[in-house]
């Protein structure tokens, strides 16, 4: 991680998007769902492959994969060989790996402090 | 509808509600979904209920039973609907079949006779199963496996839409299959209704896309979804199950049944879309690559949202296939502590278990409160630091083809009690067979499958 300059600070991924996690074997798939365009933009600079293969650098991706969807303002990673196994094989009480969308959730994100300044947990209703 | 043409009753929408999203899910959906369907004009009705390893349970029970081997809680999903169903001619479409589909067949016609309902005109799919001795062969060998052919529980391909589609067409009132795709219990009804052509691939592509967004049930209407304070969703008590509406033109929109608690929008949309999906430009099914990477997803009105810009390219060439088999026991044993240094208490007592049988067999060890379904089985992250806890589960789980070996994990996290750590309490322990699965794709022409109309077999 870079020190951090003055005009900007460290977030948790879950200020800027939400997302799910999806299992197929030992593969995981994670959505990053930005809550805006602006984090959106913050995201696709910031999540990069690199970055998040060494937030999950614990379970020893094989590789990490980002497919970025602008029209959704969303990016699918897909994690592959994270899951000792998947399903069949892991001895962890969440085989499927379903609460590691919240492992992502947590990952810092470096923000400006003009944005920052408008991120806070705050309840997002339906757009109608 | 009997009053159109098939012309233009082929141009009205398409409405598939979609009652359960697993086998295990909340039974009461299909009423309110059933109702809105019937307010429309009319629709079809899913239930999705066959997990990866769903299939392999059912092959256990029907192997105990012939009768057996269905869905357990089908006579709860469709009784409380079906005479809806049939009065309002609402097809239903289901993989509640399992390993036999038969059998959920003939379980359905006692439903209609307990309830003095007309004999329904069912349709069962078979093909999927590749249980016979050449089948299997041919399997292991594709896998490369040495496994005993003794220990398989199951094997199954993924079929497609089109059996589905060619029943519903000759006037089923309910069909019933074992394993397909999910996506395909939506993509057959679509094609049924507007007579899309199998290779049409962007039709295709919307129809299996409609069926994605349904087949986790209300994982797209609010449910697996919730943050509080967040991430809102009112009624999840009442969650109501989705709908897609779906056009001659492969647009379609996804609402929820009427009168239910839970939230369809942007978000909850986007979240199921991109649910266990890989490459977005690929997403492999039996009847098509689907193709999400032009997808948009807007909201149309209150938890409604109309999903567009899908797009198809030619399927696959060959069929997914998925081996379950045998494979030894899986036991897991947990003991709490609490309060004054519950944490190192819970770790010590973990420590002890492994000195004592850690050289048997793999061990995991969680402690739950602190770090547990975050860390890996090594417990690298757990060995990185552990955050203060006063209310901490010990669990050790491991495998073991040998049952005996599996088991000493249960005694040994029981026998906590006295010679462990002070304070443990609340001992629980299983130990339950495990299976494993294989996968492979076999070429189309292995999986000859088909359909056929089954005659009621009264007792």
């Amino acid at each position: 991680m870079n020190a951090t300059s003055p005009s900007t600070t460290q977030l948790p991924l879950y200020l800027l998007a939400h997302g799910r996690a999806g299992d197929k074997g030992n593969t995981s798939n994670i959505s990053v769902i930005a809550w805006d365009q602006a984090c959106f933009d913050v995201l696709v600079a910031q999540a990069t492959e690199e970055k998040v293969a060494e937030w999950f650098g614990y379970r020893h991706p094989n590789k990490v994969t980002r497919y970025v969807l602008p029209k959704l303002k969303a990016m699918n990673f897909v994690l592959e060989g994270i899951l000792d196994g998947g399903v069949n094989d892991a001895l962890n009480l969440d085989t499927h790996g379903k609460g590691l969308s919240f492992w992502m959730m947590d990952m810092p994100i470096e923000v400006s402090q003009d944005l920052a300044q408008t991120l806070t947990i705050k309840e997002y209703a339906q757009s109608v | 509808m009997s009053t159109l043409s098939s012309s233009d009753s082929a141009q009205r929408p398409l409405y598939v509600g979609c009652a359960t999203g697993f086998s295990g899910d909340r039974t009461d959906g299909a009423g309110p979904v059933v109702d809105t369907l019937i307010s429309l004009g009319g629709g079809v009705l899913n239930f999705e209920t066959l997990a990866e390893r769903t299939l392999a349970l059912a092959q256990i029970e029907k192997r105990k039973d012939p009768k057996m081997g269905y869905e357990p809680l089908l006579a709860d999903l469709v009784g409380p609907v079906l005479k809806r169903c049939l009065d309002h001619k609402i097809q239903i479409v289901s993989n509640f079949g399992a390993a036999n589909p038969q059998a959920a067949a003939q379980r359905i016609f006692a439903l209609a006779r307990e309830q003095n309902l007309r004999t329904p005109r069912i349709a069962v799919v078979y093909g999927d199963d590749l249980t016979e001795p050449e089948q299997l062969k041919f399997l292991l060998k594709k896998l490369g496996s040495n496994i005993d052919p003794a220990r398989v529980v199951s094997a199954n391909a993924y079929i497609g839409a089109s059996e589905i589609a060619q029943a519903l067409k000759e006037g089923a009132d309910v069909v019933v299959t074992g394993r397909v795709s999910d996506p395909s219990l939506t993509l057959g009804p679509a094609i049924a209704h507007f007579g899309w052509a199998m290779d049409d691939w962007h039709k295709m592509g919307c129809g299996t896309m409609a069926g994605h967004m349904l087949e986790c049930g209300t994982q797209v209407s609010g449910g697996y979804y919730s943050v509080p304070g967040q991430k809102s969703v009112p009624g999840m008590d009442r969650i109501g199950f989705p709908i897609a509406e779906i056009r001659a033109d492969g647009t379609f929109s996804v609402f929820k049944a009427r009168d239910t608690g839970g939230l369809v929008d942007d978000r909850t949309g986007r979240e199921q879309i991109l649910y266990e999906v890989h490459d977005p430009a690929r997403y492999l099914t039996p009847d098509v690559t689907a193709d999400i990477t032009e997808a948009s997803i807007t909201q149309e009105g209150p938890d409604r949202i109309r999903i567009e810009g899908i797009q198809g390219h030619p399927k696959p060439a060959e069929l997914k296939v998925n081996v379950c088999y045998d494979n030894g026991y899986l036991a897991e044993a947990e003991i709490s502590y609490a309060g004054f240094r519950a944490r190192e208490r819970a770790a010590l007592a973990g420590e002890t278990v492994r000195k004592r049988i850690g050289h048997l067999l793999p061990l995991r060890v969680d402690l739950i409160g602190a770090i547990s379904i975050f860390g890996d089985d090594a417990g690298e992250l757990m060995s990185k630091g552990l955050p203060e806890s006063r209310d901490v589960r010990l669990r050790v789980a491991g495998v073991h083809i040998d049952k005996a070996i599996a088991e000493k994990i249960l005694r040994e996290v029981t026998s906590l009690y006295c010679c462990g750590p002070a304070g443990g309490g609340g001992v629980r322990t299983s130990l339950r067979p495990r299976l494993d699965t294989l996968s492979c794709t076999i070429p189309r022409e292995s999986v000859p499958c088909g359909y056929s109309f089954v005659e009621e077999q009264r007792a």
